[in-house]
């Protein structure tokens, strides 16, 4: 760590309101799934009102001799009455324990579901504090200051919260609004150019949960934050709302909507060696394309990259995915483009398997399971034909394809089935 | 045996099921929409909304209610990893 990243003195960032987080600028790969070209910071506030000082959040365990320091130029611990926890991931609760110990007599307030967070975080410890669960709205006097607790579940953890200062309009908005770039100069119009990071953040963290970044934005624009104090990365005291309105953009669909409202969109990807399992997939196709409103597009992963299929079923309804078992699994671009979906929404979607096999036959029930894995509905059992189709199987693969198309388009018969022929 | 009759109402599919089967048992067998994560009645992710025939799931376990409650859930709600269908009632379900 450079010497002067971690010797700059705290940042008042209004009046009575101090940054004292910590530089990370070393760091390269955060959380194991995305990286920075530029470090981070982990951002961590002291608010000073008349009757108290309350701190919100904390920083990540190994920086936490920074914190404390910064902590300490701003005020004493047995001043603060209050600690905020925005969200209890360990790069902002990291120095919650030792905050603690050391300032006893703190109040915490966290959200309903950070409870259990809480709890394993602090262990037995826990029972030497008072805290209180905060919901939507509920606020802490400070003294003429007031913080208003904001919940923002599932961004991107379920506890997760903002909390509003709200004389001055500072939204603390932990990870919310974040970027990892580490840069002392702190504020969004000095430091550097952090536009790619502050996508490549919403799009790594958010964009499984851009349905419920839309309610918190609802939650937000209201408010009008004069400023937003975000728990990595710079502070947004320029043009904050354009943040604001850039989640909103990110949030929307990522490609230009092709269909109708009342069309729904099916995909079908597959690979084949010898040709079987492509034959299945024609079949599939043709039959899904026999059903009115539903809009039906096949792919062979051999001529496509995971990238753009991604976004393809971000903003499809169904998908169908064909693989030959090699070797007692599915083959290996099926599995990169299933394991790639973690960064997006797919609960709810329908999905389905099929593939040609010589004698066991795997790769379709092993992708079924990680297709219920991924929370999607998985209606239709997978069909499984051994080598080449027969007319006949051909003809199943087309029924097969019917019916999940049926599906999709709310045109299926309502079924009846005994629990014993599951 | 006595069989209840669970209709999930999001894939209009019906199952006929022991009493005492556990909702989870079935729903991922017929592909519905519910979806879980502990299966262990502590995290509720499982929520779903009962539509028809609550009185004809078991009564929620002190675990179920915590969670419940934490997750701040309707009447009509329950846990999917948790509510059994007793009896021969009609239960008709669909996810949260
Ligand atoms: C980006 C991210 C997403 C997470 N999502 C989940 C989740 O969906 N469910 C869960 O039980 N834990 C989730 N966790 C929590 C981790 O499993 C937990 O922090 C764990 O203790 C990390 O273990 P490690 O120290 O071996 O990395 C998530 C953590 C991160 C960083
Ligand atoms: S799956 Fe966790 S409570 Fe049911
Ligand atoms: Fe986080
Ligand atoms: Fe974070």
């Amino acid at each position: 760590m450079s010497s002067t990243f971690a010797s700059k003195p705290p940042e008042e960032i209004a009046p009575g309101v101090n940054w004292i987080g910590a530089f990370d600028p070393d760091l390269r790969t955060f959380d194991l799934i995305l990286k920075t070209a530029n470090g981070t910071t982990y951002n961590a506030y002291a608010i000073q009102g008349a009757e108290g000082v309350a701190i919100i959040d904390t920083v990540k365990e190994a920086f936490a001799e920074q914190f404390f320091a910064r902590l300490e130029a701003v005020t004493t611990y047995d001043a603060i009455t209050a600690v905020v926890l925005n969200h209890l991931e360990l790069d902002h609760a990291g120095a919650l324990p030792e905050l603690m110990r050391r300032a006893p007599q703190a109040h915490i307030y966290v959200s309903q579901r950070g409870l259990k967070l809480l709890q394993a975080t602090l262990k037995d410890e826990l029972a030497n504090y008072h805290y209180t669960l905060t919901d939507d709205g509920d606020t802490l006097d400070l003294g003429g200051r007031t913080v208003k607790f904001v919940l923002t579940p599932y961004l991107h953890w379920p506890e997760t919260k903002c909390s509003f200062l709200v004389e001055d309009r500072i939204l603390f908005s932990c990870d919310v609004f974040g970027a990892h770039f580490c840069d002392e100069r702190l504020y969004n119009d000095l430091v550097g150019d952090f536009r790619f990071s502050f996508e490549y953040y919403f799009k790594h963290i958010m964009r499984p949960f851009k349905k419920w970044v839309l309610q918190a934005m609802d939650k937000i624009e209201p408010l009008a934050p004069l400023m937003i104090a975000p728990s990595h990365g710079p502070i947004l005291r320029e043009r904050p709302m354009d943040y604001v309105k850039s989640y909103r953009t990110l949030s929307g669909s990522h490609l230009p909507n092709e269909l109708s409202a009342r069309e729904k969109s099916l995909l079908i990807f597959y690979m084949s060696a010898y040709g079987a399992t492509a034959d299945m997939a024609r079949s599939v196709y043709e039959g899904a394309s026999s059903i009115e409103g539903v809009r039906v597009s096949l792919y062979d992963l051999q001529g496509g990259e995971v990238e753009p299929f991604v976004d393809l079923i971000e903003g499809a309804d169904g998908m169908i995915f064909g693989s030959p078992t090699i070797n007692g699994d599915a083959v290996k671009p099926i599995w990169d483009l299933l394991a790639s979906l973690v960064a997006i929404d797919t609960r709810g979607k329908i999905g389905a398997a099929f593939g040609s096999f010589g004698w066991s036959g795997e790769a379709v029930p092993m992708i079924e399971d990680r297709l219920r894995g991924l929370k999607m509905r998985v209606p239709e059992k997978g069909k499984r034909i051994k080598f080449h189709p027969t007319e006949q199987e051909l003809d199943d693969c087309r029924q097969y394809g019917q019916a999940i198309a049926e599906l999709l388009a709310g045109k299926a018969r309502p079924k009846v089935i005994d629990f014993a022929e599951l | 045996m006595a069989k209840g009759k669970l209709t999930f109402a999001d894939i209009d599919v019906s199952v006929n099921v022991p009493a005492g089967t556990r909702v989870i048992e079935v729903s991922e067998k017929v592909g519905a929409g519910i979806i879980y994560g502990c299966r262990e009645g502590d995290c509720g992710t499982c929520l779903m909304k009962v539509e028809e025939g609550m009185e004809n799931l078991s009564e929620p376990t002190v675990l179920e209610d915590k969670v419940l409650k934490e997750n701040m859930a309707g009447k009509d709600m329950r846990c999917a990893c948790q509510a059994q269908i007793i009896g021969e009632g009609e239960v008709k379900i669909k996810p949260a």
